[in-house]
């Protein structure tokens, strides 16, 4: 492609009408709830009835996960129809009521109470609040095809860096615009940029970090799988702003679909000449690899990840050298988040201003979050910076379900913090979250109700914090390691006084001398959760009881004599014959045998035993 | 993987692997994909290959595979069972559905049943939290799972 004029032909050349076009979700979401058989049958009945003029493609995710299978039907009015939990059943009735006889299938629509169908999920509650930069083409465009993200105006924002800005200008527009780092830390994009262009050196590099590891993430996947080229156009804006040639992705391998689209999308822009040789004609040049992760999560971490492009063992470096001066394979190098790259082209389409007329003072733009755990209605929501949690959670995706009382969120994986009840109208910010113990991370956010066990929780991601130690230093290899086994004593009733300092004091050494992130950082779940749970860890500790019942070696089963029919059943189900009484007499349970399995209390039909 | 392909087959997919890779930088983990692609593991035999093939030491071969839970040493079953003990999965109750696996077949984390058609591994995150619990069976992804879904799914392989 040699012009924008070029471009734009393009963009022109797909707007053939059609009197429906229909979207059928397939993300790893939309395919794992059933979307492949919902999009063969809706192909197979445009076949058979020959019906030339629809249009039918796959997009990536819409957003609620919850309601997948998810089809969206335009009509050639533009009104936008949501249909939601599609089977290929449910496929025959809206081809034939819907699209053949004009009249959409209520039933099937979208819908904040069930019951009371809404016509698109613009106008559910989930979507009202959203604003949607990173995530503006998921769920709107066949990621697989480069014309429908032309269609949306894309990769113009590189044909007007390359043939109107200068790097200087394109590093100062970033800079405005307030743009600060998704994958967690925050770091102005801008100044990142800055440091690298500035640095000396005939080859430099522009990573992309899509090695979306935190659990409970899934922000970055969404748009690998829905908005490939947004990162793609983004690397090329980063190479040409930092005077780089040579953009590589390190995607993890757990994202098969992602990686797919990704080689589709490279492919596709390579033939339209979008990457490759002398880009639209101006005599510049951008290549871009993949690479993909093998399951570590500390190839997240920026010089572990390069570590590993290397081809070595990803441990981290010490810093300085920075990566900016000394990266990959040891020249200057920008890592940039997938979600913080999927900003950038709108960014220089309408201006730093308009992108830093959002957010907070010191948080500009907007953050996707993955909300997932105990909350009515799971998914990816991109939100204005400064929304409160309150608003998140309740306003926007449901509240707590089955009338539990909400207890944490969690953001920042195992390296963040919670966020309890007390703060549920924080107002969403880097600083702010800071400010209260907990971090932004890379934006999944996972909520806990009045039933789960904040040990539990803590005691789980130091456990995934210990696997995941890449050894290297011996605050994170070996200190991490005795917190866990600290918390493995207070979740199994063994726990010492001592315990609650012992896991303070360690926490602070081991976040004041850890090599990296992972290992500076692992503690924060544990602190953040004494911190505003300082009475849980206590009763596990002193009073050797778990308030939730969640810690299973901790609790006592009991059979109320009141309700004790005598029975037996559950007696004679006890595979550690821990039960003892006579026929119609209440039975009782000896403790000090028990062991926890809870067998007993699953097969009385008198709901006569409980736990405590 | 290579399942029909003798072991001479699979020995020359490797070398045809590797002369494509030989001057890429940071060849190794690619590479390496592409082996346990092709195997189905990577025992020493076929890391030997590979280091010999790029050059590299047999040691720091080793060291890379033993670093990345991606890599096996030991054979994987025909189908590869991924569970995610992920935050959001855990949450909602993932633990008991491996127990449920564990269960119906007869095997512990990290093995392989006798016949070799299942092998059994947790994992951290699949990005997929919307629908916890999850878990994949080679690339076919299952969600919202509670324990009694496991007979059926395992029934379809």
């Amino acid at each position: 492609m040699k012009s924008l004029a070029e471009l734009k032909a393009i963009k022109e050349k797909v707007k053939k009408p059609v009197d429906y076009k229909i979207l059928v979700g397939m993300a790893t979401c939309g395919v794992a709830a059933g979307a492949g058989p919902v999009m063969d049958s809706f192909s197979k009945i445009i076949s058979e009835k020959n019906l030339t003029n629809i249009e039918l493609k796959l997009t990536g995710c819409i957003g609620i996960c919850r309601l997948e299978p998810l089809v969206e039907v335009y009509d050639k009015k533009g009104n936008r129809y949501t249909y939601v939990k599609m089977t290929a059943e449910r496929v025959a009735e809206v081809m034939e009521k819907h699209i053949i006889g004009g009249m959409p299938v209520t039933e099937y629509l979208i819908y904040d109470e069930p019951g009371q169908p809404l016509q698109n999920i613009l106008d559910t509650k989930f979507f009202k609040k959203q604003v949607r930069i990173a995530l503006r083409n998921c769920g709107i465009i066949n990621p697989e095809n480069i014309d429908d993200y032309i269609e949306r105006d894309g990769y113009t924002a590189l044909g007007k860096v390359l043939t109107q800005m200068k790097p200087d200008e394109v590093i100062q527009t970033m800079m405005d615009s307030g743009l600060r780092g998704r994958g967690g830390a925050g770091f102005p994009t801008g100044l990142k940029w800055k440091f690298a262009a500035a640095a000396k050196g005939d080859q430099k590099y522009v990573c992309c970090n899509a090695d979306e590891g935190d659990p409970g993430a899934f922000m970055d996947r969404s748009v690998l799988e829905g908005d490939p080229h947004s990162v793609l156009e983004a690397m090329a804006i980063a190479g040409f702003a930092i005077g780089s040639n040579q953009g590589y992705i390190y995607v993890r391998a757990e994202y098969p679909t992602a990686v797919k689209r990704l080689y589709i999308a490279i492919k596709q822009a390579k033939e339209y000449g979008l990457l490759g040789k002398n880009i639209f004609n101006t005599g510049f040049d951008f290549d871009i690899e993949l690479r993909l992760g093998a399951g570590a999560f500390v190839c997240g971490e920026e010089t572990a990840l390069m570590t590993s492009i290397e081809g070595k063992r990803g441990e981290p470096r010490p810093r300085p050298p920075f990566p900016a001066n000394k990266g990959l394979f040891g020249v200057p190098t920008i890592l940039n988040n997938v979600e913080t790259f999927a900003n950038v082209a709108e960014i220089i389409n309408k201006g730093a201003a308009w992108f830093s007329s959002i957010g907070t003072e010191k948080s500009k733009g907007t953050k996707v979050f993955a909300v997932g755990g105990k909350i009515h209605t799971t998914g990816l929501v991109e939100i204005p910076m400064g929304t409160t949690l309150r608003e998140v959670l309740y306003d926007i995706c449901g509240g707590i379900p089955n009338g539990k009382a909400f207890k944490a969120a969690q953001t920042g994986g195992p390296s963040g913090g919670c966020i309890p009840a007390e703060h549920l109208d924080i107002k969403i910010d880097y600083d702010s979250l800071i400010s209260i113990g907990a971090m932004m991370g890379s934006g999944g956010l996972i909520v806990m109700d009045e039933d789960n066990c904040m040990v539990d929780i803590a005691r789980f991601f130091l456990g995934f914090t210990v696997d995941e130690s890449c050894g290297k230093c011996p605050p994170c290899r070996i200190g991490t390691r005795r917190m866990l086994e600290i918390l493995d004593r207070i979740t199994s009733g063994n726990s010492e006084p001592e315990d609650l300092n012992r896991l303070e004091r360690l926490a602070g050494s081991i976040k004041e001398s850890a090599l990296c992130a992972l290992g500076q950082t692992a503690p924060n779940p544990i602190l953040s959760t004494i911190k505003y749970f300082r009475k849980e860890y206590e009763t596990h500790i002193i009073d050797k009881k778990c308030p939730t019942c969640v810690c299973k070696e901790l609790l006592n089963y009991y059979i109320d004599p009141e309700k004790c029919t005598g029975c037996s059943v559950c007696s004679r189900n006890c595979p550690v014959k821990c039960i003892s009484g006579q026929i119609k007499s209440p039975f009782v349970i000896d403790n000090e045998k028990c062991i926890k399995c809870g067998t007993c209390m699953t097969k009385c039909k008198f709901g006569a035993i409980s736990r405590k | 993987m290579c399942q029909n392909c003798s072991l001479d087959e699979k020995d020359k997919k490797l070398q045809d692997v590797i002369a494509k890779y030989k001057d890429t930088k940071g060849a190794l983990i690619p590479v390496l994909h592409e082996a346990q692609t092709i195997y189905g593991y990577l025992p020493l035999t076929v890391q030997e290959k590979v280091a010999e093939g790029l050059s590299v030491p047999l040691s720091e071969v080793y060291g890379v595979v033993t670093f990345y839970t991606n890599f096996s040493l030991y054979p994987k079953g025909q189908y590869k069972i991924s569970l995610c003990l992920g935050t959001a999965c855990y949450v909602k109750g993932s633990s008991l559905v491996l127990d449920e696996l564990k269960k119906q077949l007869g095997i512990e984390v990290g093995q392989c049943t006798a016949d070799g058609k299942f092998s059994l591994d947790a994992c951290r995150c699949l990005g997929a939290c919307g629908l916890a619990p999850v878990m994949m069976i080679n690339e076919d992804v299952y969600g919202t799972l509670v324990p009694g879904d496991v007979a059926g799914i395992l029934k379809k392989y």
